[in-house]
């Protein structure tokens, strides 16, 4: 069998980068537990530290899945989040969206892993085409694989996450050779729901499309359904908005002009930005950063970690954080760019948008490059669910690797 | 772009291109962007960091000890303990002062004071009690986990006054200074939660007690819960405040008080007669000042406040009297000087008992008259018909633009806060305006004449025109504090030698001519001079003065007091002034019965 002369290591340096970044997360959510005040945080990074070698055991056991296998076994998967999704409708906790399920005492977000499976299902249904769709009729499946979880999750409701989907939907179109046009035929909708809170910017956007219509001689169905689709959006982002929950529009209003309320909405914003700001280059050395320490910052072990690497490590450590992630990042996608098999390209670059998207949100909200969404942060922040869904994904990535390597 | 996938190449080479770039281009703005704020924006966030943690927290100066003349202890600090919270919001405060307000008894009333307080200063530490005692510190410190951790207990120096309230219109209070307070120039440079002096010394003289606070630097978290103090910045020490010598007397000063008990109502002033000093002051009734230190309850400072026979009034300076005829040697002095009399000038009718005037009648105190006097007599017999024609016979005119060369109508200046400057018509426009054009009458001066009418006058006031008179002429300058240099003198009466021996020998034989007024103040050792004096009180019994001064051959002392509804002069006011000349001249000598010192 092919599968026992495979190497076992697919990228060594990818695999070292992983885990020392986790480790380091480790570390982080130790400082970030040393607070002047009694806190829950404080002892959590013995948890994570478990999380991390429960991690560790699942990478090792699906590193030895074959991508066969997984193709095969990507419907079940798939089937099995979509239960995760409703059950935590149904009998979920929170705090904040109600994401979580209890077995024991253990907590689980079915919406982590619903996103490797979505990655999975949707790898499988491109792979078993023969050509990449040219219509916009063809990509239902598409669509209907990605469109459920993340309705699922809007439901929660939790918005950061769900806009991961969109991420995944549109990465996995591009790399399936989707042309251009349709791509943004596809995005379009999304485009209007985030330009609608301004008519005339949004009329502005809705003539450029349809040039593009015109241009590419969509067929006429397809027009009127992108059209449809976009006055849809920017019809029901009034009411969409309207229910909204308050801390969810307070976010959004926050990071476009934190100061309106700095104890409150703006909170978050303003203290990472002190805590980040008042690192310089060196940083006020590890667990010793004030902000953190007299719990100025909020989330400090998970959405804001990386504030806390910028106060206590400074530039420099951000730098090599950052340095890490781009390393990471384009290794990833070489991974995807050099498999000769489609559903494994497919899977790598499903992951390697999904991490982006996560990286880019968090890292940049802890500047005000971003709104705050509530996405963690790969590798470094706390959380169980998600650290052991990013070395499973990890460990598929490394498969995909090493069955590259050995060849066809 | 081919939208067919050729075999064996799965990816589009441009869209792994365009992947790659968009790592690189986003990584490298997050990259661009770190550097901005923590290079390029560090001061200023750096600065923020410090902001949101370090609290500056006043250190309270010890205020500089009060002394009298002998260096006996007037106002002193004695230990005591501060309790502070530094509350993140409203309605942990609330909670906070809650559980406080049960060990340290305190009303919901106060509790929303400071509420207020807070709100308008939020970022300052509210002071929950200035004063707090040993036990209900520790009875804090036992409950402390159980409270907050926002409570800072210090030990802060606290005003302390040993003689209670035997001196205390003139040393005054202090209290946490308050928001009107703060807005005037005297208090620049004040922040709140400050102890300032209130009344008396303590305020004229707050900049040279106060001292100047400290400033120790705290360490706050984000619920603004005291963590600790900040280490890097250093603790600036208070700076005491200087001390305060008085001239008060301690000793007569106590003998004012005991003569002039609580149950009476009215002031004593005894002066220096050259220079000014200050004796003893005392107004009553009296407070403790020591009640006013750490912050009244709300209903006990009412209580205070509202009482109808006003304790916290200054009688001694912020009240006016009638001066009634200890005002008589200013006519006599004014006739002399505009040559209408002399010592043994007569007036044309003799007094039996009244005078008609134009169909009125104007009564002599005594319905029995005193005949035929001369102006010494007159003084001496405290005669009123002889001053109504002396007043005639002078004219309106005259008195209205000579009084104010004799001192009236302005304040003596005293360093103490609250004088209220007499009142005295300066011309007829002032009637005028009063009364209207037809309002009023030429009879006007025959009141005038015998220190009645529009005329009143404080105690110090009068003493200040007595010293004048035993002082060769020279209206001093009142001075409670002896720091510094001597006050200028106020002015001089428009009198010469002569005219004013004229004036003190009548003075003498009001008190030991055998039918003089003011016999009840004759001493055996040393001869008494002054004036008996009785303001009419519409809303009663008469008030009843003397102002005198001895020993009159080299006069050393003048005493005024003035006695609420005490009636004539003659028989309340002047044993107090007798008694306390005799305290004062015969100072160092073995005291019979039980010797009074101040002690705690």
């Amino acid at each position: 069998m092919k599968e026992r002369e495979v190497v076992r290591v697919g990228d060594g340096v990818l695999l070292a980068l992983a885990i020392g970044l986790a480790v380091f997360g480790v570390a982080m959510i130790y400082s970030a537990g040393k607070l002047e005040i009694p806190s829950s945080v404080t002892g959590i990074w013995v948890k994570q530290f478990i999380w991390l070698t429960i991690s560790l055991v699942a990478f090792g056991l699906v590193q030895r899945v074959g991508i066969r296998w997984l193709e095969w076994l990507a419907p079940a998967t798939y089937a099995l989040s979509i239960l995760g999704l409703i059950a935590v409708l149904v009998i979920g906790i929170g705090p904040g969206p109600r994401s979580w399920i209890r077995f024991g005492g253990v907590g689980f977000q079915p919406s982590e892993f619903a996103k490797l499976a979505t990655i999975l299902m949707l790898a499988r249904i491109v792979a078993g085409r023969e050509r990449s769709p040219d219509n916009l009729w063809d990509l239902w499946p598409h669509l209907a694989v990605v469109v459920v979880p993340a309705l699922l999750i809007i439901a929660q409701p939790d918005l950061g996450t769900a806009s991961v989907f969109i991420a995944i939907l549109m990465a996995a179109l591009y790399w399936s050779g989707l042309p251009t046009s349709r791509l943004l035929m596809v995005l379009s909708p999304f485009v209007s729901l985030a330009l609608a809170f301004s008519t005339p910017v949004w009329g502005l956007w809705f003539l450029l499309l349809l040039a593009l219509l015109y241009r590419t001689r969509a067929f006429l169905s397809e027009s009127v359904a992108v059209m449809v689709a976009n006055v849809a959006m920017g019809v029901v982002v009034h009411p969409f908005w309207d229910n909204l929950a308050n801390y969810q529009k307070l976010r959004i209003l926050a990071f476009l002009e934190p100061q309106l309320d700095p104890q409150g909405a703006g909170w978050h914003l303003i203290q990472s930005q002190v805590a980040i700001g008042s690192g310089g280059w060196l940083g006020k050395g590890f667990a010793a950063g004030t902000q953190k320490r007299l719990a100025f910052l909020p989330e400090q072990h998970t959405d804001f970690i990386v504030a806390v690497v910028g106060e206590e490590l400074g530039f420099i450590g951000i730098a090599v954080v950052l340095l890490a992630f781009t390393i990471i990042l384009t290794r990833v996608l070489k991974i995807a760019e050099q498999t000769t098999d489609r559903f494994a390209s497919m899977v790598v670059f499903g992951i390697f948008a999904c991490w982006f998207t996560h990286l880019v949100s968090n890292i940049g909200m802890t500047v005000g490059l971003f709104p705050i969404t509530g996405v963690p942060l790969l590798f470094l922040s706390y959380g169980g669910s998600f650290l052991l869904v990013a070395f499973v994904s990890l460990a598929i990535i490394q498969r995909v690797a090493a069955e590259s390597k050995a060849g066809p | 772009m081919s939208s067919i996938s050729p075999p064996r190449k799965l990816q589009h080479p441009a869209r792994v291109q365009l992947a790659r770039w968009l790592v690189f281009a986003i990584m490298l703005v997050l990259a661009v962007q770190f550097f901005r704020i923590q290079i390029l924006k560090y001061t200023t966030f750096a600065l923020r960091s410090d902001n949101n943690r370090i609290r500056a927290l006043p250190i309270p100066a010890a205020r500089g000890t009060i002394y009298d003349r002998n260096g006996i202890v007037v106002a002193e600090n004695v230990p005591g303990y501060s309790i502070a919270v530094l509350p993140p919001s409203v309605d942990s405060l609330r909670a906070v002062l809650k559980r406080l307000a049960v060990i340290l008894g305190q009303s919901e009333e106060k509790v929303d004071q400071l509420i207020a307080t807070y709100r308008r200063h939020p970022d300052r530490p509210v002071i929950v009690e200035a004063d707090a005692s040993f036990s209900e510190v520790s009875a804090i410190e036992e409950r402390r986990a159980a409270l907050s951790s926002g409570i800072v207990v210090e030990a802060t120096p606290k005003r302390h006054y040993p003689l209670g309230s035997t001196l205390a219109h003139v040393v005054g209070y202090v209290a946490e200074v308050n928001e009107s307070e703060l807005r005037q120039p005297e208090y620049e440079g004040y922040k709140p939660g400050r102890i300032v002096g209130q009344t008396g010394v303590e305020r004229v003289y707050e900049r040279t007690l106060s001292g100047e606070p400290g400033t120790r630097y705290i360490e706050v978290n984000a619920l603004g819960r005291l963590v600790g103090d900040f280490k890097s910045e250093e603790t600036v020490p208070s700076r005491p405040g200087r001390d305060l010598h008085l001239n008060i007397d301690v000793r007569l000063q106590q003998r004012a008080v005991e003569l002039f008990p609580d149950s009476m109502a009215g002031a004593v002033v005894v002066l220096e007669a050259k220079g000014g000093a200050v004796l003893a002051l005392h107004s009553a009734p009296n407070f403790d000042p020591n009640e006013f230190v750490g912050g009244m309850e709300p209903l006990a400072w009412r209580a205070l406040n509202t009482d109808p026979r006003r304790p916290l009034f200054n009688r001694a300076v912020s009240a006016t009297y009638p001066p009634g005829s200890t005002f008589k040697p200013v006519l006599a002095g004014i006739a002399m000087k505009e040559g209408y009399a002399r010592l043994g000038t007569h007036m044309p009718i003799p007094c039996r008992g009244a005078l008609l005037y134009y169909g009125r009648v104007f009564r002599d105190w005594t319905p029995l008259g005193h005949g035929n006097v001369d102006l010494r007599g007159a003084i001496r017999a405290s005669c009123d018909v002889y001053f109504y024609q002396l007043g005639l016979k002078i004219g309106l005119d005259n008195i209205l633009s000579a009084v104010p060369d004799f001192g009236f109508g302005r304040a003596t200046g005293i360093d103490l806060p609250s004088e209220i400057a007499g009142v005295f018509p300066t011309t007829r426009e002032w009637y005028n305006r009063r009364y209207g054009q037809r309002g009023w009458t030429n009879s006007v001066v025959l009141n005038l004449s015998i220190g009645q009418g529009e005329n009143s006058q404080n105690p110090l006031k009068m003493a200040q025109f007595y010293a004048a008179l035993a002082n060769d002429g020279i209206l001093p300058t009142p001075r409670v504090a002896r720091d510094g240099v001597l006050a200028e003198p106020a002015g001089r009466l428009p009198l010469d030698e002569q005219q004013l021996a004229v004036l003190r020998l009548a003075l003498v034989d009001v008190v030991n001519a055998p039918n003089g007024t003011g016999t009840l103040a004759r001493l055996e050792r040393w001869t008494v001079a002054g004036k008996t004096g009785t303001a009419q009180n519409p809303h009663g019994e008469d008030h009843a003065w003397f102002v005198g001064f001895a020993p009159a051959e080299s006069p050393e002392v003048v005493a005024a007091v003035i006695v609420e509804g005490g009636g004539y002069g003659s028989a309340v006011a002047a044993p107090i002034v007798g008694q306390l000349i005799q305290a004062y001249l015969g100072r160092g000598e073995p005291e019979p019965g039980p010797q009074t010192v101040a002690g705690r």
